[in-house]
């Protein structure tokens, strides 16, 4: 029976969590009048970057992940690790590199300058669409190298006894295994840059580069239009509801992908194939280590710079991310069941900016939103990371309760032995990982403390901004740095706790 | 006295149906083609199952609403015998202690002679993982024996050892049982061993459970629903 109450409770706490916001955000919104033009802008603008972003990330992924399914190299492994880094990745950090390198003093613009070409600008349509294909290529070419070692070898066997060019090889095998994967890819990334926050902050901006997100924030924090943030919320939340359920028709749903580090044996690759195949490995590399890199590099000389409040940030962060690591997996552990997975994903169904003006609407009568900004970050990105949780315990919460069902009746196991003994020892690897990926999500997160914090309770992503902002590069890059090390730090020692002593 | 008293199960197009006395400390085989029912027949004796109708009772009690813990009975299954992670003394605490404090000094004691007793003297520390098979077998009859029930249901457990170790194990179980006077249930897919270890033997069989027989009259001269399984 507890174990029972228990799901009842985490679930039910799940779905008021998400429909209360809701619901707040539809009684606030009094109607379309409330918007302004450029809020129409904001919605187009919306939809043609995440067109434009998922469109990039899937046409570049098909050479790369062509090239990493059929060679083996040294340094493979690694660059197939390093494809599922992004998710960990705080998007500030990721920002200040890819100005380091295609800002407007960038290693780019030097390049094209020196060549005597045209300065490019990363602020506006193309800065976002070149942030979305840094995050989004990893996970399209993580999905279509699946996609490759999913094609069964004596399919690749007897391709090659029959001799086929590989003008044939694309038709009768590759073409489509495309045709059935790229479009879930397509639909996935699509739903990612629609609720896209911290990028369209950082690199968009003014009416042209507005997302419906960003508008919320606007409405919120500069223009106290709650009402026009409630309805500019609603259209967020009917965009990604809609786009959200037609990229799970489309999408086979694979997320964390296992199992890569293998490599089709194929006998069609020589001659250029081959050096066609080392160019896109090394673009791709390139394209995702320099930004990092100069991170790297910028950000040491920039550490002496911080001064207390970036550390007393960096305090905040860790503190929120570690409540919300233990929140999320508290959450988890009792909805780890398949009726509990299905519960969890209404965390992904809203973004956190419209969760965030939700809560806001709620509490503003009755508290200053502000004196709870982090606890309320902490929640919503418990509730966010929820569905990345569930699914990496679910599968082993559920083998473990099938193997040893019978074994615990038949000794009478009660619940906290069963849950001491048993549950908690035998998920700690899972554990280690679920809790890693949520605390440096968390982390790194820079969505609702944007509408919630002001200078005293900021996090490490928002000082960052901040110092951004205030055009302190050289700060801003050492604190970067510091988050980088952090969320990195964070998701090893999860991760590294999990299998350290982890029994058989 | 085990008593299956009009018991009937039934799943889809399954059904069992069974009626029978079993007397304390008797040692009974039960015997069949495969998916008649033999494990369906320990599990609603364990508790695992519940009967559409009928009682299982024990001395006179009805076991019905009793959850598998709470019976008189306790069960060694095919696998998943032993939690992996956990030490075989840490296991064996378990079985004394199932809310999962650590067994006092007497409780201790009882492991170090359940250990002791199926030659196991000195692996506390082990993980089942390091043992051999047998040894594995043995550290779950050790499991059963701080549990100390009247009645011992056996689920095929010694199936993956080879010929040789099950009569050693069954042996053992034999010896142990013969001290304790505990009623033992084998399920066994192998004549062998049931006519080794029990005494008696309960045909399942065409959605029947009958009751005990002699076993080697049963082997020697099969019914007809048993015929064809032993392939006479």
């Amino acid at each position: 029976m507890a174990p029972r109450a228990l799901a009842i409770i985490a679930g039910a706490l799940v779905i008021g969590l998400t429909l209360g916001p809701v619901t707040a955000v539809i009684l606030r919104a009094e109607g379309w009048s409330a918007l302004r033009p450029g809020d129409w802008q904001a919605l187009r603008f919306t939809l043609v970057q995440a067109t434009l972003s998922a469109f990039f990330s899937v046409l570049f992924a098909i050479p790369v992940a062509r090239a990493l399914a059929r060679r083996q190299f040294r340094g493979r492994g690694a660059l197939v690790a390093l494809l599922g880094a992004p998710f960990i990745l705080p998007v500030i950090v990721a920002v200040l590199g890819l100005l380091a390198v295609f800002g407007t003093s960038g290693l780019a613009n030097r390049a094209l300058s020196a060549l005597g070409l045209p300065e490019l600008t990363i602020y506006g349509l193309h800065g976002v669409v070149i942030a979305h294909v840094f995050f989004n290529l990893p996970l399209a070419t993580r999905l279509i190298l699946q996609g490759w070692l999913a094609i069964p070898g004596e399919r690749l066997r007897l391709a090659a006894s029959l001799g086929l060019s590989p003008r044939a090889m694309w038709q009768v095998l590759e073409a489509p295994m495309l045709r059935s994967i790229a479009p879930g890819a397509f639909a996935v990334i699509f739903v990612i840059c629609l609720s896209s926050f911290a990028i369209a902050l950082t690199l968009g901006g003014g009416p042209r580069a507005t997302t419906v997100e960003l508008a919320i924030y606007q409405a919120v924090r500069f223009d106290f239009d709650l009402a026009r943030a409630a309805v500019l919320s609603l259209i967020q939340l009917g965009l990604a509801l809609v786009a959200g359920l037609a990229a799970l028709r489309l999408s086979r749903g694979e997320g964390f992908g296992i199992g890569l580090d293998r490599v089709v044996p194929r006998w069609d690759s020589g001659g250029a194939a081959r050096g066609l195949d080392a160019v896109w490995i090394a673009l791709a590399a390139l394209f995702l280590l320099v930004p990092l890199a100069t991170v790297v590099w910028r950000g040491v000389p920039g550490l002496v710079l911080l001064g207390p409040e970036v550390w007393q940030a960096a305090g905040h962060s860790m503190l929120v991310a570690l409540g919300s690591t233990a929140l999320c997996l508290i959450w988890a552990l009792p909805l780890a069941t398949r009726t509990g997975e299905v519960i969890g994903l209404a965390g992904i169904a809203l973004s956190p900016l419209v969760l965030g003006t939700g809560l806001f609407l709620i509490l503003r009568p009755v508290v200053n939103p502000v004196d709870l900004a982090l606890p309320v970050t902490a929640l919503v990105n418990a509730l966010v990371s929820l569905p990345f949780a569930l699914r990496i315990l679910r599968p082993e919460a559920e083998t473990i309760r099938r193997d040893y069902a019978r074994l615990r009746a038949a000794l009478g196991l009660t619940g906290w032995a069963w849950l001491r003994h048993v549950l908690l020892p035998r998920l700690r690897r899972p554990l280690g990982f679920a809790a890693g990926l949520t605390a440096a999500l968390s982390m790194g997160d820079l969505g609702v403390i944007a509408l919630f914090a002001d200078p005293d309770n900021a996090t490490l992503p928002l000082k960052v901004y901040g110092l951004m902002g205030a055009y302190r590069m050289e700060a801003a890059a050492g604190a970067a740095l510091l988050l980088l090390t952090l969320s990195l730090g964070l998701f090893w020692g999860f991760d590294r706790g999990g299998r350290v002593g982890a029994r058989a | 006295m085990l008593e299956l008293d009009g018991l009937r199960w039934r799943a889809g197009d399954f059904a069992l149906e069974a009626e029978m006395q079993i007397a304390p400390g008797d040692r009974v085989a039960v015997i069949g083609p495969s998916g008649a029912g033999k494990s369906t027949l320990l599990d609603l004796v364990a508790g695992f199952r519940s009967p559409e109708v009928g009682r299982v009772l024990w001395q006179g009690r009805d076991l019905g609403p009793l959850s598998p813990a709470a019976r008189p009975v306790t069960i060694l299954f095919q696998d998943n015998n032993l939690f992996p992670h956990l030490s075989i003394a840490r296991n064996l605490g378990l079985a004394v202690r199932p809310d999962g404090r650590r067994p006092d000094a007497a409780q201790t004691g009882r492991i170090g002679d359940a250990l002791a007793r199926v030659g196991l003297s000195g692996f506390e520390d082990r993980l089942p993982g390091s043992l051999s098979g047998g040894q594995q077998s043995r550290a779950a009859l050790a499991r059963v024996l701080v549990q100390d029930r009247p009645v011992l249901l056996l689920d095929e457990p010694f199936a993956a050892l080879g010929p040789a170790l099950r009569a050693e194990m069954l042996d053992l179980v034999a010896e142990v049982t013969a001290d304790t006077g505990a009623l033992v249930l084998l399920v066994s897919h192998d004549p062998k061993d049931a006519l080794r270890f029990a005494p008696q033997a309960i045909v399942v069989a065409e959605g029947r459970a009958h009751a005990p027989a002699d076993t080697a009259t049963l082997l020697d001269d099969p019914p007809p629903a048993l015929r064809a399984y032993l392939g006479h």
